[in-house]
């Protein structure tokens, strides 16, 4: 009697557990696209263009995901959220996945049971400072006026560096890097913080960027990358994979201009595992052979992607620095694919 | 007295003199106007330096604007260093500011169309003694035509609408005569019934003469807002009234309902509202219905304003005397007859300047679907516009030019209302 009350009551959890975990793959090939959140704008990470296409490196983590389940980087909708909406908008599932240069930190992955998929950048804050301050370094800032973001993971980490470092400061709040460049070009603060990458970008918009500086200290990690909601680890292993596939591939040489000849099949095995030629590993995945194909042919690899939207070459201008390789000395160090 | 003793007498008039210069023309102007006093003067000064700023600031950067660069880059090594604005942002996204970033550009024409035969159907209503009362079936069929036009769709959508209000209203007109309650009970459950069954039609008749769909979602700029503010205004005014004879009424429960109603809803942060239309509601729905996010906005915004609107009315109807509720009663007339052709005509003409007021503000205040991420006019200048590569750091132009669209409706809006209240003017004095 015991036996049977404890068999259902296993069958029952396995059933809700079933029903909690299995679903996400099958949902997005169901409905035809992927639903990804994005943010409503951030210089070269994700905007829409003047015809309204969204473009961006993190909407490229998006359509690779796409082009990885059906073999179309277009099959994807973009939900725009705010700071303030993304983690509800994951949450109550309406969108499946969030692309949305989100720092990876304890309490969001544990506490609200996210699960982050690797990392596509890895900022840190830093400081921008008119030169004719002429500050140095960000220990020197004793009563500035900060112009900070407010329900970001920028704002503890200025609570956390002006407190180690015992000294004061006063925080002027604004919603979105737009304001806070406004707000710092007229003076409204001595110092605008964000992310390393955005004041790079900012900059790089002012009328004379040289009479501006960032300084040396860099106060936080922030590594940035793709999540999904907890309990689904299928489908969390689907955008892990697909992240790890394009920094693979730019390890080995794989561009979205070779891809297709490589696809053949070459002498080396690892390539000819990642693309499908040797193995199974798109099937592990509930995915088609050609998964990390048609993943790399959508905006190219790592590498080609950050050229693209943020690289040397673009206004944005940003260096590798830590988002080179591990074998050019940065952090970039996808597992192997077996 | 005697003609004789008069030892002069004048016989022809003096022939006119020219006034004094001081005494005519633009010097007079000028000193009755802007010199009639030591403080004046210095008033006058102080304008004329202050006026003087604005235009030798603004003035270069408008006429050095550059139209027609495709980055912020561009336009500043064309500009090479002087001041001028940047307003080819403005050129190669007016229609994103105008319709979203989404809305299909070859169907531009539907939502610019439906704009235009808003003032078709607004006319009769806002103008009643110049346009024939006829014209007011067209104000009631315009919201089924805009709908048609702006989301798109089976026309037999919209038409079902239609049908299902006119043989709801139908059955209210067979049952009134029986009891309010049931004329109006009737009536709803009919229109329902009716939607219910014509909804079961579904994909069968989607074909039905239909215009390319558009989702909700698509929408944003300018657009959002004027839909917004059209549709919130215009249903917020007959709930307002509603709810501010609702609060008057002896009926305890009805009291009571209108009461908690208002001042909640007035207790409440619009934005918070939005927030729970956006957010809140997504955990409450079971997990795949699809809520339509405009309609749940409107709905939020008309409730906020309906509540004001309310206050407003009830403020009118406390300004008439006591006197004018017992004339009503004394001529005979029951509440729905005295209400409408004694009370409400005096009351809602007292507060004009308020509704147009709270109208005006819930106009701007539609701006505020930007903080939930729907991209209205303020939502694409700092969402997507500022977000580009190629525009970055441009504000003046973008705002400038959002701040001007604003401008023109609410200063039309007041307008008007000055315009309405002389019209009413019944007391000559």
């Amino acid at each position: 009697m015991k036996k049977t009350v404890f068999f259902g009551a296993l069958t029952a959890a396995g059933l809700a557990a079933g029903m909690a975990s299995a679903a996400t793959l099958d949902d997005v090939k169901a409905k035809g696209f992927l639903q990804c959140g994005v943010t409503t704008g951030l210089v070269g990470f994700a905007a829409p263009d003047a015809n309204g296409e969204w473009t961006g490196f993190d909407v490229g983590v998006c359509r690779a995901v796409a082009a990885a389940i059906f073999g179309d980087p277009t099959a994807v909708k973009f939900t725009p959220t705010t700071g303030k909406t993304r983690f509800t908008a994951l949450a109550s599932g309406e969108v499946d996945m969030l692309a949305r240069n989100t720092t990876w930190t304890f309490s969001r992955d544990v506490d609200l049971k996210f699960e982050f998929n690797g990392v596509n950048y890895y900022d840190g804050q830093g400081f921008m400072i008119p030169k004719n301050l002429g500050v140095t370094s960000a220990k020197e800032l004793d009563g500035a006026t900060v112009c900070i973001q407010t329900g970001t993971t920028t704002e503890l980490n200025l609570a956390d560096f002006f407190r180690k470092n015992n000294i004061s400061y006063e925080p002027v709040p604004i919603e979105t890097n737009a304001e806070g460049n406004q707000q710092y070009l007229a003076g409204a603060c001595d110092a605008y913080t964000t992310d390393a990458s955005g004041l790079a970008s900012t900059r790089a918009t002012f009328e004379n960027p040289q009479d501006h500086v960032i300084l040396p200290e860099i106060i936080s990690k922030e590594p940035l990358g793709p999540l999904v909601r907890h309990g689904d680890h299928e489908w969390g292993d689907v955008v892990r994979w697909t992240l790890n596939a394009l920094i693979a591939a730019e390890e080995l040489g794989v561009t979205s201009a070779n891809v297709d000849e490589l696809a053949k099949g070459t002498n080396n095995p690892e390539v000819n595992r990642l693309l499908g030629t040797e193995g199974n590993l798109g099937e592990m995945l509930g995915l088609s052979g050609d998964w990390a194909v048609n993943a790399i042919k959508a905006g190219g690899n790592y590498g080609e992607l950050f050229e693209t939207h943020i690289g040397e070459n673009t206004p944005i201008g940003l260096a590798r620095g830590l988002n080179a390789q591990w074998t050019d000395g940065g952090l970039l160090y996808s597992p192997p694919f077996r | 007295m005697n003609r004789d003793q008069l030892s002069f007498v004048r016989h022809d008039m003096l022939p006119e003199a020219e006034p004094p210069v001081t005494e005519k023309g633009i010097v007079k102007w000028l000193r009755e106007n802007l010199f009639s006093s030591v403080s004046n003067t210095v008033l006058t000064l102080a304008a004329i330096w202050a006026v003087y700023y604005l235009v030798s600031a603004s003035g270069p950067w408008l006429i050095n604007g550059v139209w027609d660069t495709s980055s912020l880059s561009q336009c500043r090594e064309v500009l090479q260093g002087q001041v001028g604005g940047c307003f080819s942002v403005l050129t190669e996204r007016w229609n994103q500011l105008l319709f979203g970033f989404k809305y299909p550009t070859h169907l531009y024409w539907r939502p610019a169309l439906a704009f235009v035969l808003l003032f078709v159907a607004l006319a009769p209503v806002l103008f009643s003694k110049i346009f024939p009362r006829k014209m007011l079936v067209l104000t009631g069929l315009y919201p089924f035509i805009a709908f048609y036009l702006i989301w798109g769709g089976t026309i037999l959508t919209p038409i079902f609408a239609l049908l299902g209000i006119v043989l709801g209203f139908l059955v209210y007109r067979k049952l009134i005569y029986q009891s309010a309650a049931m004329g109006l009970l009737g009536g709803v459950a009919t229109a329902f019934v009716f939607w219910i069954l014509t909804g079961m039609l579904g994909d069968t008749v989607a074909g039905v003469l239909a215009l390319e769909p558009v989702a909700s979602r698509d929408m944003g700029g300018f657009m959002l807002n004027l839909m917004l503010g059209v549709v919130c205004v215009s249903l917020s005014l007959p709930l307002g009234i509603l709810l501010a004879l609702g609060r008057q009424s002896t009926m305890p429960i009805i009291k009571v309902i209108c009461v908690v109603f208002i001042e909640f809803i007035r207790g409440v942060p619009l934005i918070t509202l939005l927030f729970v239309a956006n957010v809140v509601l997504a955990y409450f729905l079971p997990p795949g219905t699809n809520f339509d996010l405009i309609l749940r906005v409107i709905i939020m915004i008309t409730m906020f304003a309906s509540a004001y609107i309310a206050e407003v009315i009830r403020g009118g109807l406390a300004a008439l005397p006591r006197g004018q509720y017992e004339a009503g009663d004394s001529l005979g007339l029951d509440y729905a007859q005295s209400m409408q052709f004694i009370i409400l005509p005096q009351a809602l003409k007292i507060s004009i300047p308020g509704i147009v007021n709270v109208a005006v503000g819930l106009f701007k205040d539609t701006t505020l679907v930007s903080v939930i991420s729907m991209f209205d006019l303020v939502g694409m200048v700092r969402g997507p516009i500022l977000a580009s590569t190629a525009w970055n750091g441009v504000y003046w132009e973008l705002f400038g030019f959002s701040a001007l669209l604003f401008f023109v409706v609410c200063y039309g809006i007041s307008q008007y209302s000055q315009w309405l209240e002389r019209q009413l003017q019944t007391d000559h004095h």
